[in-house]
């Protein structure tokens, strides 16, 4: 059963085609790699799923709503969150303050002029904004500033948030990019834990090799807009076809 | 109490305390002394601290929280003073109605402004806000001269029809502001020794309007709401993409801001019975960014600091004049006194905006927090040498408001 259905898309930017007939389908609880070289259109495609670009041509369903034409806040609550290449997080509240804002979306949807109760009343999202940041192993950084923390703290804090959301859909772009070797295996492990644990389907756009050999259990290449293969990853490493895309025509 | 914490209502405390007994606090010299001119306790500058004050609470829930520089709030101001007058005139001579009618209308302006201008952010929203503001201080001073009364500002007139109230007193005078019998304008003295303490209807009336107004933006600061729109200062991109709709938040907090404005504009117009065009100009809008600045925007009470601390020089430094000057350094050689003068007389009297500037600069430069930002290093580091006293090093830090 396919979560999120994308057919026949393209987008153009002036004369550069940068998608054309881009077919993906990502089953659901399954963690789904997009991987391809530079240029190949593997963010504009990303861009595409979350409502910040809208495409030419072509249809994304997820879950069976079109979610094309729809703010990025709104698929959002359709339950697709995404993490960002560098963490995007609230740099000036505090950690406990950046897990409570998702938990407001969760309950209060989009928009809720909660102007006069205090929100240390809310005892819901308390609660569940430190069993997150608990399970997330950063209970002992609730009262830092966010911009305070390093960079793989700050990306586990945006795992953290997107969670907390419930998302069904988790999309990454290139989590660990920028990142030295221990915390790249810190992410790695998180994710592995985060889809056994839960009800939830990646879908991740990495560069690096090892981190989409040792996650996914299926991978799409993508090379110049167009999708190459869609395979098992025993598959994909042997296949010319993928080699070629990424070394070029003379390995 | 109030479903306030410890420290906010300590805060509340202290501003009611402030603000009650400004009668007192603002006049240290007695009457007739030579530092007589340094008292700012005479009714009508201490209903401008609070009306001001007020002002800048709700700029700062604006600008405090969602960091969006609107430069056009004086509009607001002006359309709240405007209602608040053509109540006057129409209904009756209560404020109580003028002030609801201020509020609303001011309200109904600004969210019609708010919902155009927050489709750009950054300098291009200051911008919109400004123009807005611009046009509606030109229609008022012109075009709309038979609703605002134009250059001339609306007054009051003995033909009014005061529908609930009368056209004129049995002396055939205007009849004054009032609130159920009390005139706003009534004081009473209280003479001790050489001091002269004046208590003021209008002045007590609106000091309970700006202690309501402060604990409704406590309250605004520590709900749910309030983080929202400081989650929009910090990241609108994170905001967008965690389902939260940034527009509606921010077009509330201008909403809100806009109906403190009228709210301001309103008891001006209660204290005053009069209205013009010139408060709605664009150096009215500047002068309360400059208050919430200088007092440390997205703190609860630096906006109100910096309001008085800006209504003090407007009015104190620019009646010092050379006279003064000559009086007070009356000790020197004839030579040096004069030296002296020449060289402070381009910071008074006309020049307090140059002090002003001046000690504007200094504070965004070396306090960019504000004067709160001050009052906390201040307590720092007497803390500091307090603990070094003690011999004991402590590691507590105060984390900004």
């Amino acid at each position: 059963m396919s979560i999120l259905e994308v057919k026949n898309v393209g987008k153009r930017f002036g004369g550069l085609q940068a998608l054309s007939e881009v077919n993906l389908s990502v089953k659901e609880n399954s963690v789904h790699a997009i991987i391809g070289p530079n240029g190949a259109g593997k963010s504009t495609l990303l861009n595409c799923l979350v409502g910040k670009l809208i495409p030419d041509t072509g249809s994304v369903m997820f879950d069976g709503q079109s979610v094309l034409g729809r703010a990025p806040y709104e698929i959002n609550q359709m339950g697709i969150s995404r993490v960002f290449q560098t963490p995007e997080i609230f740099g000036d509240l505090t950690v406990l303050e950046n897990m409570m804002i998702p938990c407001f979306a969760k309950r209060d949807g989009a928009f809720e002029l909660n102007a006069l109760s205090a929100v240390l009343s809310q005892k819901d999202i308390l609660e569940k904004a430190e069993h997150m940041l608990e399970e997330m192993n950063m209970a002992d950084k609730r009262h830092m500033h966010a911009a305070a923390m390093s960079r793989g703290d700050k990306r586990r804090l945006e795992i953290g948030m997107c969670l907390s959301q419930e998302p069904r859909l988790l999309l990454l772009d290139e989590p660990t990019a920028g990142m030295a070797r221990a915390d790249t295996n810190n992410t790695i492990d998180l994710l592995k834990q985060i889809s056994d644990e839960r009800d939830i389907t990646i879908a991740i756009i990495e560069h690096d090799m090892h981190v989409v050999f040792s996650l996914a259990n299926r991978i799409t290449v993508l090379a110049q807009g167009t999708p190459l293969v869609e395979d098992d990853p025993q598959n994909i490493r042997g296949n010319p076809k993928v080699r070629e895309a990424y070394l070029g025509e003379s390995a | 109490m109030f479903n306030l914490n410890k420290k906010d209502l300590s805060l509340l405390i202290i501003v009611a305390v402030l603000t009650l007994f400004a009668p007192f606090i603002l006049n240290p010299f007695p009457a007739g002394s030579a530092m007589a001119q340094f008292n700012a306790g005479y009714p009508d500058l201490m209903q401008r601290f609070v009306i001001f004050g007020i002002f800048a609470i709700g700029f700062n829930i604006l600008f405090g929280l969602t960091g969006y520089l609107s430069f056009g709030h004086a509009a607001f101001l002006g359309v709240g003073s405007y209602a608040a007058v053509w109540m006057f005139k129409l209904l009756s001579m209560n404020v109580i109605p003028a002030i609801l009618l201020a509020v609303i209308v001011s309200g109904l302006f600004s969210l019609l402004i708010g919902f155009v201008s927050l489709r750009r952010s950054g300098i291009y929203f200051s911008i919109l806000t400004l123009a807005f503001a611009q046009m509606m201080f030109a229609l008022a001073y012109s075009v709309l001269t038979p609703i605002t009364g134009g250059e001339t500002g609306l007054q009051l007139a003995l033909n009014d029809p005061r529908i609930l109230g009368v056209s004129q007193t049995a002396e055939g005078n205007i009849p004054v502001p009032g609130l159920f019998g009390l005139e706003m304008r009534d004081s009473a003295d209280l003479v001790i020794g050489g001091w002269v303490f004046t208590f003021n209807v209008g002045y007590y009336f609106c000091a309970l309007v700006l202690l309501a107004s402060f604990y409704l933006s406590i309250r605004i600061f520590r709900s749910p709401f309030g983080m929202m729109l400081r989650a929009v200062k910090s990241n609108q991109q994170r905001m967008n993409y965690t389902g939260l709709n940034t527009r509606p938040y921010t077009l509330a907090a201008f909403v809100i801001s806009g109906m403190y404005a009228g709210l301001a504009g309103g008891l001006m117009a209660s204290m005053d019975p009069l209205a013009g065009a010139e408060r709605m100009q664009w150096t009215a809008s500047g002068e309360v960014v400059l208050m919430t600045i200088l007092g440390g925007a997205g703190t609860l009470i630096g906006p109100v600091l910096g309001a008085g601390f800006i209504k003090y020089f407007e009015n104190i430094f620019s009646k010092i004049n050379d006279n003064v000057l000559h009086s007070w350094f009356s000790f020197l050689p004839d030579g040096l006194e004069d030296a002296v003068v020449f060289i402070i007389h381009p910071f008074i009297g006309k020049g307090w905006h140059l002090t002003l500037g001046i000690l504007f600069m200094l504070v965004v430069i070396f306090l960019p927090g504000g004067l709160v930002e001050g009052g906390q290093r201040i307590r720092g580091w007497l803390k500091n040498r307090k603990t070094k006293d003690n011999g004991s090093a402590s590691h507590e830090t105060n984390p900004a408001e």
